[in-house]
């Protein structure tokens, strides 16, 4: 498709001639993924397994009077029967990161209830029996004495007075001094720069909106599924699919109480996870029953369970106000964010506060979020978590300030985008650019100038993620014919694999086709965080290019030894060890040192493990085309662009498909996806077929941009790409329908009958 | 609870296999006789990842009964190559970067292979609406496309 790459004028890199950084090769995992032989979490089994199967909670909110599982565990064929009995208590304490920070005392609870049930499909019991088919049947024989109790969903309703409480003793962390009441209010942040009253009072124009989002889930293809083998000695293995195999260790063994050593997870092929395979779900009750049972065990969950019991993002209620001179300039802004954490603190508010405003200089700002508990299931991080939401509002009022003071909306946005140096509202300055150029990008992009018909609107939006690095380990290994194998402990969620083997490959300087790059267990390799924010090819790859480095330095001593010379007297250059100044001796390639390795020492490998700083954070900036039936309300995606900055494409086909991949799923939380509840807390739509993800014939091709400025951080310039292209999108289709009818849409999903009800509203309402 | 006793032919090759009344194709496939290509996304004949073919008919395995298959032809991904050279579907998947994950991969290979036999000069249009029951969640859809329609031209010999 119409894809441009720009490069920067300042890229500093240009001279530097990369031989496969930047193409796109097939990926070595690609042969066993299009026969059907890639094993996922689903696909594994042990002789003598067991099926598990999970009982989940009818009601939104209930106190768990009593559980009496003795007919289910009377069933022949029934093995093992848990409940909250046969998890250890979790200290209250917040641990980590305030942005991430965990709470093992709620994260037991989500996993198996205990003294209530917090939302419909809320897990209290789990069985492992001989096959499905009596799994299934013990659990209908599982008796529970509930007491239900009132429920609460909408995020308003849940931080009034009075409203049922999830938690009756949790007081509001963030305020000081602390409120004297419980509430459903877990947590309220605030950031602040410069003088907010001050800066709207010099504002020629200013903008106040509302905003609602409906929670929307992750979609991945693949359910939740694991296989573990325990034993009662206290050693176990788990099967499993997941965005960090090292993260499944550390919490199954945390709520199984065990030593995380003790404890191996082999990685799967994970199915998609976009933020909602960072956490656990099966992994610990399928350990607790094998452990209990003595038998390998089995859990899938069903479509329905995924819907009902993993992680959505969170559904939100915003205000956002912005204040600009009549030049254009920003003058001030300000946010309030209240997100739905679901059953247990912890949604992404704080990233959303911390995001909304970020593309922009604005010398006084404020932005504020609360993190509210209610009946539904505890979100869990979705692509960019956080930041689409506060996205929504925000750049939305910038759509509507440009108009106010007759700017083109994207000009608008340059005026005003951030650069290195430009304070953020959290404290520390940008350290990096890319914002204006992605608008530049657009800016230039024929689909800007391209004519309009009737009943159609563009719109455009910006959009900011911090990327991360963190902890990553890499091992490289020269096998005995000279071709290298690179293991990480990073899950492959969308080609990792290939942009490791191309990052060694290119810095060994050897032929992609000689690398094998490999996804390790947890018992053979280093501590590795989740593939998750945007941090793999980032760190990953600078622990894959450190242990190459590594290599190759003791690949010029093996050199420097077959020619009895001093090591400084050796370099290593386009894939062979060569010798400085005299040409008498023949360059020895990697494979001639590998052939003589046993000769000179043995086995030649090294490990890499780094906590890498310095990632450089992503900017989008994304335009839509839309067609709004002003009959049926229903909005057709004509034409959609994506110009984001991604430092480097290290594989660019991948880096093109999370930029795909990522507008799609926007474009079905923009215009369908809602999670929908009944009157009870029931949730009303938990299948494909009622919570519509965007199929092949809802689209147009999507356009990428690659825009490149390069993070001098990383050894090729790097930034993570996989989950800026995300943000902007339901702001860009939101003003893409106002500019076609005239209409601010300030509720997610905009769907038919609610662009029905706008267009049948007076403007301006 | 007597089981069924069922033979058909899967990839070309007799099976026979015991399965009780409520087990579905796909579960038949995956847990008796270990295709585990086949995925499951749904149960609910939604999400397109079981698809496989039943006598050349283009079927949701979850939404077939095991038994349902006595005497018949059923084509999973599993029989998609020819020994060791891969159906040009499967290499332009390759190619094209056309899977992320990878997981909804076998069902939309099976279900592009159905309409190439019957259309083997499809348009993009064409593509899209053939395969809007095969979710993906990674891709957006381009790649997939895109190596779909250039299957297709190669598959014409153009
Ligand atoms: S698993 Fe059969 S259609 Fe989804
Ligand atoms: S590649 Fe992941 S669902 Fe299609």
């Amino acid at each position: 498709m119409d894809t441009k790459v720009i490069k920067p004028e300042a890229e500093g890199r240009g001279d530097r001639t990369l031989k496969i950084v930047g193409t796109s090769p097939v990926r070595p995992d690609g042969v066993p993924k299009v026969t059907g032989l890639a094993r996922y979490g689903a696909d594994y089994a042990l002789p003598g397994m067991l099926w598990g199967a999970i009982l989940r909670s009818p009601h939104a909110h209930a106190r768990i009077r009593s559980i009496d599982s003795s007919k289910a565990s009377a069933l022949p064929g029934v093995k093992a029967v848990i409940t909250s009995a046969d998890f250890p208590e979790q200290k209250y304490e917040f641990v980590g990161p305030e942005r991430v920070a965990i709470n093992f005392w709620h994260m037991t609870r989500n996993v198996m209830a205990r003294e209530k049930v917090l939302y419909e499909g809320h897990a209290l019991a789990a069985v492992a029996a001989t096959s499905k088919i009596i799994a299934e049947a013990a659990l209908r024989l599982i008796e529970v004495d509930y007491e239900v109790l009132p429920h609460v969903i909408d995020v308003d309703e849940a931080m009034q007075p009075g409203a049922p409480l999830l938690f009756e003793d949790m007081i509001t962390r963030g305020i000081d001094p602390p409120p004297n009441e419980a509430s459903n209010i877990a947590k309220r942040i605030e950031f602040s720069i410069g003088d907010l009253d001050a800066g709207f009072a010099a504002a020629d124009e200013i903008v106040e909106m509302n905003f609602k989002t409906a929670p929307v889930h992750q979609g991945y293809i693949e359910p939740h599924a694991c296989l573990a083998r325990f034993d009662n000695k206290g050693q176990g293995e788990i099967w499993a699919a997941s965005q960090g195999h090292f993260v499944v260790r550390a919490f199954t063994a945390r709520l199984l109480d065990m030593n995380i050593g003790d404890v191996l997870v082999h990685p799967a092929e994970i199915g998609g996870g976009f933020g909602g395979k960072t956490v656990i779900y099966v992994e610990p009750l399928a350990a607790a029953l094998s452990r209990k049972s003595g038998h390998p065990v089995k859990i899938m969950m069903s479509r329905e369970d995924v819907f009902k019991a993993t992680g959505p993002t969170s559904g939100a209620s915003m205000t956002v106000r912005i204040g600009v001179k009549r030049d254009g300039k920003l003058v001030a802004a300000d946010g309030v964010f209240k997100f739905q954490a679901g059953a247990f603190p912890g949604s992404p508010v704080m990233n959303a506060t911390m995001c909304g405003f970020a593309p922009y200089n604005i010398p006084n700002v404020r932005s504020v979020g609360y993190d509210v508990v209610c009946n539904r299931p505890k979100s869990a991080a979705y692509r960019a978590p956080g930041s689409p939401i506060s996205a929504y509002a925000v750049e939305s009022v910038m759509d509507a300030v440009a108009a106010k003071i007759g700017m083109d909306p994207l000009q608008f946005r340059l005026v005003n985008a951030c650069r290195t140096g430009t304070p953020t509202v959290w404290g520390p300055k940008h350290a990096h650019d890319g914002c204006a150029e992605t608008l530049k990008a657009l800016l230039a992009h024929p689909a800007y100038a391209a004519p309009l018909g009737r009943n159609q609107g563009r719109g455009v939006a910006s959009g900011f993620w911090f990327n991360n690095g963190g902890e990553s380990s890499a091992t490289v290994h020269v096998n005995e014919d000279g071709t290298v194998v690179v293991a990480t402990g990073s899950m492959d969620i969308g080609g990792s694999r290939a942009s490791m083997a191309i990052m060694a490959a290119e810095t060994l300087g050897i032929e992609y086709e000689d690398v094998r790059a490999i996804v390790a267990d947890t018992a053979s390799i280093g501590y590795t965080h989740v593939t998750g924010g945007s941090r793999v090819t980032y760190a990953t790859g600078i622990a894959v290019v450190e242990a190459c480095r590594k290599v190759i330095t003791e690949l010029c001593a093996r050199a420097a030894m077959i020619w009895s010379v001093e090591k400084d007297q050796v370099s290593w250059e386009d894939g062979s060890a060569r010798r400085a100044g005299a040409g008498k001796h023949e360059p020895l390639s990697l494979k001639a040192i590998a052939a003589k390795r046993a000769l000179t020492g043995g086995p030649i490998g090294a490990e890499a493990s780094v906590n890498a700083g310095g990632a450089a954070p992503g900017f989008a900036s994304e335009l839509c085309d839309v067609e709004v039936d002003t009959e049926t309300g229903s909005v057709k995606i004509l034409r959609f662009v994506v110009a984001q900055d991604v430092g480097r494409a290290i594989h660019r086909s991948y880096v093109e498909g999370q930029m795909e991949g990522g507008a799609v799923q926007g474009i079905g939380w923009a215009l369908n996806e809602a999670y929908v509840y009944d009157d009870a807390g029931h949730l009303l739509n938990a299948g494909f077929l009622d919570y519509r993800i965007p199929v092949a014939s809802d689209l147009p091709m999507i356009e990428t941009v690659l825009v490149e400025v390069p993070n001098p951080n990383h050894p090729f310039g790097a930034k993570g790409a996989g989950e800026v292209n995300i943000v902007p999108v339901m702001a860009a289709v939101a003003n893409a329908i106002n500019n076609a009818i005239g209409r601010r849409m300030t509720e997610l999903p905009m769907s038919p009958p609610k662009v029905l009800a706008a267009i049948h509203t007076a403007p301006g309402k | 609870m007597a089981k069924h006793h069922v033979s058909a032919t899967l990839n070309g090759n007799d099976v026979e296999f015991l399965c009780e009344t409520q087990q579905t194709l796909l579960e038949v496939l995956r847990d008796e006789l270990h295709h585990t290509g086949t995925k499951e996304g749904c149960g609910t004949g939604d999400c397109g990842a079981c698809s496989v073919t039943l006598d050349g008919r283009l079927v949701c395995s979850c939404l077939v009964l095991g038994v349902e298959a006595r005497g018949k032809s059923i084509q999973t991904i599993e029989g998609m190559a020819e020994g060791t050279s891969l159906h040009p579907l499967q290499r332009k998947f390759l190619e094209h970067a056309a899977l992320q994950c990878g997981v909804c991969t076998p069902g939309i290979l099976i279900a592009a292979r159905s309409l190439l036999e019957r259309n083997p000069d499809p348009s993009e249009e064409e593509v899209r609406f053939w395969l809007a029951g095969n979710l993906c969640r990674c891709t957006g859809y381009n790649k997939i496309i895109e190596a779909v329609l250039d299957a297709a031209r190669e598959m014409r010999g153009g």
